[in-house]
């Protein structure tokens, strides 16, 4: 049984080291499927679903910098969703000014929020920032539900305009709207791949993993997590931007609770400490109760089920714990190798 | 008016701090914010009302429901909770798996149920008294002295009988507790089943207070409860009270002069606030990191 166990893995292994050598062609090959996508499937419906695991690909690499590298359990990622989408909303509604203009603009905003989100990593960690980020959420929500001056409180923002790409309104239809999202998802997996193979990802990871070892090496591990809670911010402030303009309402009922813990269970089940986990994550999470509609109520019991096995069965996540590259010794240094 | 304001926040207070000894209570024994907590609520108020619409009176529904849903703390505890506790998995997972929990019993709640707003009985409907001047529904004397009277109970089985001891023990120190003889795994499984029948007690004092039960229910008392926990300092019971009544009475006033719609706000405000300035609450000792 044993053994069985030790091959299989030695087997998964090999097929991750044969992955890593043809990446010069998968990777490729995959970007040109994406984009011939919409010619491929023919169907708006689809295409819209497509979308939404674009969008939240982008919203689980964002949180996963904060929880999946930095170890900072986050249950209130929703709100930089809803700073995101509101700014560029209102901005655009109010003032016309095109998407491509609000949308940085949002993203900068919900980053500045999450700079304030950041600053009690200072003193709390583990339970206790779980739990302020989940009350940071809900303040957030009732803001938007409250000031009804500016948000148009429970009754949200409708109409809000299509982005115009050099003249062209893009819509789903046009396939203007999944070109978009492509590009933002490209951008962003590029971003989260530097920061992660860069000094700063390798800080939040020995962050992750030991916080007193971290410090005692001398990383700046108040400094890390913050700028980890603005960058993740940032880029849940894009998603965001990008959601209001694509569904044209949004009101604070899109951004709960549930939606922080769909983007946790997308970090969860994809890996924690992967970028590719979360467009499986989000594959499954989000195409899963379109495929299942004849079990459409039991959606959320799913989701709690998920997050239950989970952490039971597999805690980092379909594609997580996988070291696939020892750590290089300096040269002449022996290693006793079990 | 201030008066009257301050009656209402006082019943409100004290269902919060009847909550919060729940979360207190697993806190100070597993260092695990109970996240099912609150769906443990709603489910009590849900069998209550199942059983009293099948005619059995209100004392027996109740006691029928205390009962349950006490089974179902043990069972979220031993299905869900002592796997990881054997596994020694990080705090976190705990902390996620009651998340997954709460929504599964939330969810299987408006299964069954439906997830419509139901219509409660009212529990104790007899007219209003004039204290001082000050008109207060007998509803509200009677939530009022049974919350208490159950903390008191609480506090009693805490502090003077033998499981009381050993839960404390295994507060303090469970590695030590388990030397000294203590079965560590059913203080806690016990501890949960406290929780599930305060959750349960509350439960239907809310739904007879409001007179309606819903599956989402559970989700805003839960949360402004663990911040009444939070509060009062989270693990120590009298801080639990103390912090259900604070919370209670600062909401309504809120409601009061601020408008209704920042009610919910507030419990939020001040938890972000007392983390921020004193993480161990009011009566919270000073825990030492140790590395």
């Amino acid at each position: 049984m044993h053994n069985l166990k030790l091959l299989s893995k030695e087997k998964r292994t090999h097929l991750y080291q044969q992955m890593d050598k043809h990446k010069r062609f998968i990777i490729p090959a995959l970007m040109i499927l994406l984009l011939a996508l919409p010619y491929l499937l023919n169907s708006q419906y689809i295409m819209r679903i497509i979308i939404m695991i674009c969008v939240y690909s982008i919203l689980g690499m964002s949180l996963g910098l904060i929880t999946g590298y930095a170890g900072q359990t986050s249950l209130g990622h929703a709100a930089f969703y809803a700073i995101g989408a509101y700014t560029s909303a209102i901005i655009s509604v109010n003032y016309g000014i095109s998407f491509f203009i609000t949308a940085p603009i949002a993203a900068a905003v919900a980053a500045l929020m999450g700079f304030l989100l950041g600053l009690p990593t200072l003193r709390l960690s583990g339970t206790y920032l779980a739990i302020t980020t989940l009350g940071f959420a809900e303040v957030v929500r009732m803001i938007f539900l409250n000031w009804e001056r500016v948000t148009n409180g429970p009754l949200g923002i409708s109409r809000i305009p299509r982005p115009t790409f050099m003249g062209i309104e893009l819509t789903i239809a046009n396939n203007g709207m999944y070109y978009l999202v492509l590009a933002l998802l490209l951008l962003t997996t590029l971003i989260m791949h530097f920061i992660v193979k860069s000094k700063f990802g390798r800080a939040l990871t020995a962050i992750r993993d030991d916080e007193v070892a971290a410090v005692m090496m001398g990383v700046r591990i108040t400094h890390y997590k913050i700028v980890a809670f603005v960058v993740g911010a940032f880029f849940a402030g894009l998603a965001g931007a990008f959601y209001a303009h694509l569904i044209r309402f949004i009101d604070p009922n899109t951004f709960t609770f549930d939606t922080s813990i769909l983007i946790l269970s997308i970090v969860i089940l994809g890996g924690m400490g992967t970028i590719k986990g979360m467009f499986l994550g989000a594959l499954l999470l989000i195409s899963f109760p379109e495929l299942l509609r004849f079990v459409q109520e039991y959606r959320f019991v799913m989701y709690g089920l998920i997050l239950v096995l989970m952490m039971r069965f597999r805690p980092q996540g379909l594609l997580g714990g996988q070291q696939k590259t020892d750590y290089a010794f300096p040269k002449g240094m022996k290693v006793d190798r079990q | 008016m201030v008066t009257e304001q301050l009656i209402n926040g006082l019943t409100i207070g004290i269902i919060y701090a009847l909550i919060a000894v729940g979360y207190s209570l697993v806190f100070g024994i597993l260092r695990l914010v109970n996240f099912s907590h609150g769906s443990v609520y709603a489910f009590g108020a849900h069998i209550t009302l199942l059983f009293i619409s099948m005619e059995f009176g209100i004392i027996p529904a109740l006691v029928a429901s205390m009962m349950l849903t006490g089974a179902l703390g043990i069972a979220i505890d031993k299905l869900s909770l002592e796997p990881l506790r054997m596994k020694g998995s990080k705090p976190i997972s705990a902390l996620i798996t009651t998340i997954g929990i709460s929504y599964i019993i939330q969810n299987m709640l408006m299964i069954v149920f439906g997830s419509e707003t139901k219509s409660f009985p009212r529990l104790f409907n007899y007219g209003s008294v004039s204290i001082f001047g000050v008109n207060v529904g007998s509803t509200q004397i009677a939530i009022f002295f049974i919350s208490l009277i159950l903390l008191v109970i609480l506090t009693v089985i805490i502090h003077y009988t033998k499981i009381g001891l050993a839960m404390r023990g295994v507060e303090q120190n469970a590695k030590a507790s388990y030397l000294m003889g203590i079965n560590v795994n059913r203080v806690v499984t016990f501890t949960f089943f406290l929780g599930g029948v305060s959750a349960s007690i509350a439960g239907t004092l809310v739904s007879g207070y409001y007179q309606m039960v819903s599956p989402g229910m559970g989700f805003m008392p839960g949360l402004k409860a663990f911040s009444a926990a939070v509060l009062g300092g989270i693990g120590i019971l009298y801080g639990a009270v103390v912090g259900g009544l604070v919370v209670g009475v600062s909401e309504t006033f809120a409601a009061t002069y601020l408008g209704g719609s920042y009610r919910d706000a507030v419990a939020f405000v001040i938890l972000i606030l007392v983390l921020l300035v004193r993480p161990n609450g009011l009566f919270g000792k000073k825990g030492i990191k140790k590395v």
